[in-house]
């Protein structure tokens, strides 16, 4: 029996074969990246993103089981004031990051050479070298694994949103009625877990790649050691002329997206908002604590040479 | 007691007071109770300055104890007495510092922390902070 293939069938096993080993070649470089115990990065080339929203499904299907499920009602919180965040049936929403989506594309038309171009940006938590959202965390629930991975540990997050604020993207949300303040003292203290992109850590864990990665059928995204995806990042950047968001934003994150548009302009035309991060320019948020623990180095020298001035001095005045 | 004495104790007290305040402010509590409303107060809702301000009080307190420390050494005070007190205090404090310079540490870039190390230690430093508080 003789099997014609057509054309379209060619294209489309030949796509789905370059797809499996492009993400067969991720999965060697994240699993190498991993072996060696480097921190891992992840490389996005938004021209190549589609908006087909195929990882925003992937990573809702893949981390359903690590979601909210809240008992309701919800106490009663004191002061009054304090507002609860419910989106538990609000769980199809993908147009924004919620604690049920933690990967959303954003879309900016933007003039390039004079031709209106749309690009698709998937955005979800950049993985900062050094987060504060982890660094700052007052019950440690925030954590950054080895390999640079940052992540909320829900059996201990309280949910009061910290890491929310000192995130310069605000990518952590927050689902009331979940987690260990509801074992505490509900009405007094903690509002829930603040929930946001993983990457995948237990997929990692086991020599595999992040969902979304998994998922993407034009291989927008490369996943591999810092080091060498950076490299690439910026061979990609160079290859188009284009601009690197992620390398030096809040001191440096595990994400690089390259674009052919300055991201000054992107941010401009983006929507921003409430779980909908900005593309702006972001200065080092633990930098001032860094100098100053460094400072602080100087601090028991200070103290000990001002012990002495004075003895120096006392010693002065007894002899006259 | 001595000016010099008076201005020293001046001195610690309000740094262990700020040394507190900011330390409470690092826990979303301020905005929650709506003490950073009270004018004046904002600035404890936000997290940037109130750890700035915790390392410029923690470097002060660090600073303060080495001068006493020097100081009570080149005199060689025999007439000195300190209580029990005073030495549980001492060790207290002294808990304290080495508890913030793991945390400083900790928070410094590239140094992860296993989760479980950061959340004994965290505890550490509010035990501290806690039978500080009570004995003082």
């Amino acid at each position: 029996m003789i099997h014609t293939i057509t054309r379209r069938a060619f294209l489309k096993g030949t796509v789905s074969t370059a797809c499996s080993i492009a993400a067969t070649s991720s999965v060697v470089k994240a699993a190498e990246a991993l072996k060696n115990g480097e921190p891992i990065a992840t490389l996005i080339d938004i021209t190549k993103c589609v908006g087909c929203e195929e990882c925003v499904h992937a990573c809702k299907n893949a981390n359903t089981d690590k979601y909210p499920k809240p008992e309701k009602p919800f106490p009663q919180m004191y002061p009054s004031g304090v507002k609860t965040e419910d989106w538990s049936d609000k769980t199809d929403i993908i147009e924004r990051l919620t604690p049920y989506n933690w990967l959303y594309i954003q879309s900016a038309a933007v003039d390039m050479d004079g031709e209106e171009i749309e690009l698709n940006i998937p955005r979800r938590c950049m993985h900062c070298t050094n987060p504060p959202c982890v660094k700052l965390c007052p019950w440690g629930s925030a954590i950054q694994l080895d390999n640079g991975i940052s992540r909320i540990d829900s059996d201990t997050c309280l949910g009061g949103a910290k890491c929310q604020t000192v995130c310069p993207w605000l990518i952590p949300q927050r689902q009331t009625g979940v987690g260990l303040y509801l074992d505490i003292l509900p009405s007094f203290a903690g509002n829930g877990v603040m929930y946001k992109c993983d990457r995948c850590y237990n997929k990692i864990a086991q020599g595999e790649i992040p969902a979304c990665i998994e998922a993407c059928p034009e291989n927008v995204q490369t996943i591999g050691s810092r080091d060498q995806i950076l490299k690439q990042a910026h061979e990609l950047a160079a290859s188009m002329n284009g601009y690197i968001y992620g390398e030096k934003e809040n001191g440096g994150t595990n994400t690089f997206y390259v674009s052919p548009v300055p991201f000054e302009k992107l941010n401009e035309v983006i929507e921003k908002g409430k779980g909908k991060p900005h593309l702006a320019k972001v200065a080092n948020s633990m930098e001032t604590g860094d100098k100053l623990a460094m400072a602080m180095l100087f601090a028991p020298i200070a103290g000990v040479v001002g012990a002495v001035a004075r003895f120096y001095s006392m010693s002065k005045k007894d002899n006259q | 007691m001595t000016l010099h004495d008076k201005i020293i104790r001046y001195f610690y007290m309000t740094t262990f007071a700020f040394l507190t305040l900011t330390g409470f402010g690092q826990m979303p509590i301020f905005k929650r109770y709506r003490i950073a409303d009270i004018p004046g107060l904002g600035w404890l809702a936000e997290f940037y300055v109130t750890h700035a301000m915790h390392y410029i009080f923690a470097s002060l307190l660090i600073g303060l104890c080495s001068y006493l420390l020097a100081e009570n050494l080149l005199n060689a005070r025999q007439e000195l007495k300190i209580t029990i007190t005073g030495y549980a205090k001492a060790v207290m404090i002294l808990g304290l510092i080495i508890t913030g310079g793991l945390m400083i540490f900790k928070n410094l870039s590239g140094t992860p922390y296993s989760p479980l190390w950061s959340l004994c230690l965290i505890f550490l430093i509010y035990r501290y902070v806690w039978f500080f508080l009570f004995s003082a």
